[in-house]
């Protein structure tokens, strides 16, 4: 903790023409932090029904360049893995976080495909992950830090494979944070170190206003969605 | 960062000439300021989320002390720290301790304009650590030694001959007869040469565009994914931020973020959007040891409850910038310190001193054009006014200027005395001026007539010649 | 609805009265044909904007309060300018925020004050005029009028209503031509780079018209063109719609 807080404080406070915030004041701030009520929210995601969500969630992922497979079941996944795999001519090989969703799927059904189940390295050209949220309005995927997702997974490797549930994909961001505080309610909602939104793969426009993808995250990102038929 | 503003005009002039330059400017026209206007053309909520962003920050500015209280008690809880300083040798002085205390030899760093008025990067090699711009636009205005032009994109006054020119310079190790002919591959060369270095580095220094009360975390945006890298591969995470970036709850950051990348780039959302708390936790995979808040003050207590509050929204969208005739014209760098266009303006001033930076709120036409497309909604030229009004108190503006308008003001005041005196200025100028019907050149107009005619008068003024007219038909 | 034959006072602007007074003229003649009885008051100079804009508060004051003193008791103030109409409209009652008594009477002179062409259309339901002009127009929205007053369908909706005149859209069209004022000399070598894009985009319309409705833009696009050798005819919105066919801006001849 610095020295300056205090001078820092007062000259806040000086310009604010007041002291230090009156007590019924101060408690209402306190409430608003603990309410964390929502600012007016688009209505882009919010009207729609879980089936049109999904769909506007797919529409906006591609729009922004990411690439998506839909599947059926889970078990359907790492051949959807595989067969992305090899349309891009990339190596068969891949790292998965360690994920229990990810853990779950049959890797061994495609023994030609590599999996090495932990952090990525810089060597690692394609990883897998799961993820927490998939936010419909913009198409974009919500990952979080912990022991199932490393957050170098998310960005060290070229290839992006995100594996997301139906069931995972909400309207707004606003509903994504109101199922991590929902998740995490035991322990009085510790966020956790990270949380990662994604939109697309990485890109910069830096040269001449012209946009490349790729520039230090993945430069491919493929949504592998699970269309079990479960709704949020 | 060292000022130049004072030298604006020659700034300018040279701005003017150059010819890449220029070339580099046009690109900005059809780029961000196109997509941002159909990015809002697709959300119909658009001026509501303004009008709430707006309220979210006039509600936090008036209780800045409490939320940033409240934020720290949120990052000790979580295992961070934060560093209070008052200005930026109190700033750089912190962030070198943390780099000495951990050995630091090498930092990554992610864009931070907050760093940029430090003058970190300059501190930071004075005293042994060398920091590595990981931003592709920082990165290139690092290697060329050059301040950055544009505050979401630094690179845009540079074409791609120069950005190439700078990469076979710095990267001699590489194969001097590659092609380095586009963006891809210089994108690619940038990629692989920066990889190494996220790895290497010691320390990571990100900037911040929110910090979250509710949860005591700080939230950047990026696109390159650059951020993520410096923040979670070394051994500490160290946050720039000034005062006026916290907001109450993840739902008002939320808001904002809607409005921003849209503002920006016409992105519905950037590609990356982080938000960090504290290090990393016992069970966590990988993450950083350590996790610092510098909150930085430089100015921004002194225009609380002022003239100039209103400058303390500001999102750092660079859709002024983007929107301003006088910013395309010239370029960043002319405005000659960390903030050009538009909010460079206001800012500036307010930061270095109007004395410093007395050209800035000037050189504007009050078009409005950035008050229009601002997402927080900154009356930026009213307050460049402000500042129009604070130098001619202390009479900044040129003695010549000050008396053309005193005299000007003088008959203005008095319409029985400006009244002869307009039409004898439209007799004299209309005569001269009539056969050609334009003058070429105008004594105390070389301003305007170097580059431009100025219309001849037709000769008379209208209140004389209404005059007349009643004269001779008197009213029924 | 307005009251029949409103009483309007013409605040002709500095710049008309100064350059261009068949501008002036022509105001008169398109509200005399609106229905309008209108007169001109003697005390009126300019609206202060070039002591405002250069942080003169007192001046612009001083020179405001004169306005508001000449233009009392009318049923409406017209200016054939945007950025005036928006001094009076949207400046003075900001001018006099430390000043309530003034205040109340620059509010009250701010709610009868109109940019011209959007009084016509707005205020006194003109639907057309009857003019002619044989040519092909475009029409660059002066940024005050457009961004202050809302000006912006209304010159367009009179122009479409003009026989022989066939209106084609400038391209950045909203886009500052880089007058500003006292901005065009004290900082003339960055105004002239905006005024050439401006006048790039004049060129590339096709147009053989340019028209606004602010006497400094129109100066300044028109000194422009005519230092480039361009032969664009630069007008004030208000002269063709009101059919007064004199020379051009900048052309020569004009008499007195």
């Amino acid at each position: 903790m610095s020295d300056s807080r205090a001078p820092i404080l007062d000259a806040i406070r000086r310009s604010l023409r007041r002291g230090a915030l009156p007590a019924e004041e101060a408690a209402a701030c306190e409430a608003r932090l603990a309410n964390h009520a929502r600012n007016p929210v688009p209505a882009r995601a919010t009207s729609l029904p879980p089936r049109e969500r999904i769909a506007l969630f797919v529409r906006m992922a591609e729009a922004v360049n990411a690439t998506l497979t839909r599947v059926k079941r889970p078990e359907d996944v790492p051949a959807a893995v595989a067969d992305y795999l090899a349309q891009f001519n990339l190596p068969p090989r891949l790292v998965r976080a360690p994920d229990p969703a990810l853990d779950a799927l049959p890797w061994s059904a495609r023994p030609l495909l590599e999996t090495r189940r932990g952090v990525a390295e810089r060597t690692d050209l394609v990883g897998v992950t799961g993820c927490f949220a998939a936010v419909a309005e913009t198409g974009t995927l919500m990952l979080h830090s912990g022991a199932a997702g490393p957050t170098r997974n998310n960005f060290l490797p070229d290839t992006h494979i995100a594996v997301v549930r139906a069931g995972q994909v909400v309207a707004t961001y606003e509903d994504g944070w109101d199922r991590l505080r929902e998740a995490h309610r035991g322990d009085g909602f510790a966020m956790p170190r990270t949380v990662n939104f994604i939109t697309g793969p990485s890109r910069t426009a830096d040269i001449e206003q012209k946009i490349e993808l790729g520039a230090h995250g993945p430069r491919r990102l493929h949504i592998v969605l699970i269309d079990d038929g479960e709704a949020a | 960062m060292k000022a130049t503003s004072r030298a604006f005009k020659s700034n300018a002039r040279r701005a003017l000439g150059d010819p890449q330059l220029q070339r580099a400017m046009t690109n900005l026209r059809s780029g961000f300021a196109a997509r941002r206007a159909v990015a809002v053309s697709q959300l119909p909520e658009w001026e509501a989320l303004r009008e709430a962003a707006v309220a979210i920050k006039r509600h936090t500015l008036a209780h800045l002390d409490f939320y940033l209280e409240a934020f720290e008690r949120r990052v000790v809880e979580r295992g961070g720290a934060v560093h209070w300083c008052r200005d930026a040798a109190e700033a750089n002085a912190t962030v070198l301790a943390i780099c000495r205390r951990l050995g630091a030899r090498t930092v990554t760093k992610g864009k931070s304009m907050i760093g940029e008025e430090m003058g970190l990067n300059d501190y930071l090699e004075a005293n042994g650590v060398a920091p590595v711009e990981t931003d592709l636009g920082e990165y290139i205005i690092q290697i060329r030694h050059e301040p950055p032009s544009h505050i979401i994109a630094p690179a845009v006054h540079l074409v791609k001959e120069q950005i190439a020119q700078s990469f076979r310079e710095t990267h001699r190790d590489l194969d001097p007869a590659r092609q380095l002919k586009d963006a891809r591959q210089m994108c690619d060369e940038a990629r692989a040469v920066l990889r190494p270095r996220f790895l290497a580095a010691d320390v990571g220094i990100t900037g911040a565009n929110f910090l979250v009360a509710e949860t005591g975390s700080s939230i950047i945006v990026t696109n390159e994914g650059n951020g993520d890298l410096t923040q979670t591969l070394p051994k500490a995470h160290v946050v720039l931020a000034s005062l006026e970036k916290v907001v109450p709850t993840l739902e008002d950051a939320t808001t904002i973020l809607r409005l921003l990348a849209r503002s920006a780039t016409g992105q519905e959302f950037s590609t990356y959007t982080t938000v960090s708390t504290g290090p990393r936790r016992p069970d966590d995979a990988d993450g950083p040891g350590e996790y610092h808040v510098v909150l930085l003050d430089n100015g921004r207590s002194a225009l609380l409850g002022g003239e100039f509050e209103d400058m303390l929204r500001c999102i750092r969208c660079a859709a002024c910038l983007n929107h301003c005739p006088v910013y395309q014209a010239i370029g960043g760098q002319s405005y000659g310190w960390v903030y050009p266009g538009p909010m460079g303006a206001v800012l500036t001033p307010s930061l270095i001193g109007i004395e410093e930076a007395g050209h800035l709120p000037n050189a504007s036409t009050f078009c409005g054009r950035c008050e229009e497309v601002c997402p927080m909604k900154i009356p930026l030229p009213k307050m460049m006014r402000h500042w129009r009004e604070r130098e001619f108190q202390r009479h900044l503006p040129p003695r010549p200027y000050r008396l053309g308008l005193a005299v000007w003001a003088f008959f203005a005041r008095r319409p029985a005395l400006y009244r002869p005196a307009a039409d004898l200025a439209a007799r004299l100028l209309g005569a001269l001026g009539r056969a050609r019907g334009r003058f070429r050149a105008l004594p105390l107009a070389a301003g305007w007539t170097r580059t431009r005619d100025l219309p001849a008068p037709e000769g008379r003024s209208f209140m004389s010649l209404w005059a007349a007219r009643r004269a001779a038909r008197p009213a029924p | 609805m307005p009251p029949s034959k409103p009483r309007v006072a013409l605040f002709v602007t500095c710049l008309v009265d100064l350059f261009r007074p068949s501008v002036g003229f022509a105001a008169v003649k398109l509200l005399e044909e609106a229905g309008c009885t209108v007169e001109v008051p003697r005390a009126q100079s300019c609206c202060g904007q070039p002591a405002y804009n250069s942080g003169d508060r007192r001046d612009a004051q001083a020179i405001a309060r004169t306005v508001i003193a000449a233009f009392a008791g009318f049923d409406y103030v017209v200016a054939p300018s945007g950025s005036c109409a928006g001094m009076l409209k949207v400046h003075y009652p900001a001018l006099f925020a430390d000043d309530p008594a003034t205040a109340a009477q620059a509010r009250a002179l701010a709610e009868r004050s109109h940019e011209l062409i959007s009084f016509l259309v707005d205020v006194m339901k003109v639907e057309r005029v009857g003019a002619r002009y044989d040519g092909v127009a475009t029409y660059h929205d002066s940024c005050s009028g457009l961004r202050e007053l809302g000006v912006k369908t209304q010159p367009r909706k009179l122009l479409a209503s003009v026989a022989g005149l066939t209106l084609k859209e400038l391209r950045d069209c909203e886009v500052c031509c880089g007058f500003g004022g006292t901005f065009a000399v004290k900082y003339g070598d960055i105004s002239d780079k905006i005024v050439a894009e401006k006048a790039e985009a004049i060129r590339e319309s096709g147009a053989d018209t340019l028209l606004a409705g602010d006497m400094g833009c129109l100066l300044n696009m028109a000194g422009k063109l005519e230092r480039a050798g361009d032969r664009t005819k630069v007008r004030h919105v208000a002269e063709v719609l009101a059919g007064i066919a004199g020379p051009a801006i900048g052309e020569p001849g004009g008499d007195a």
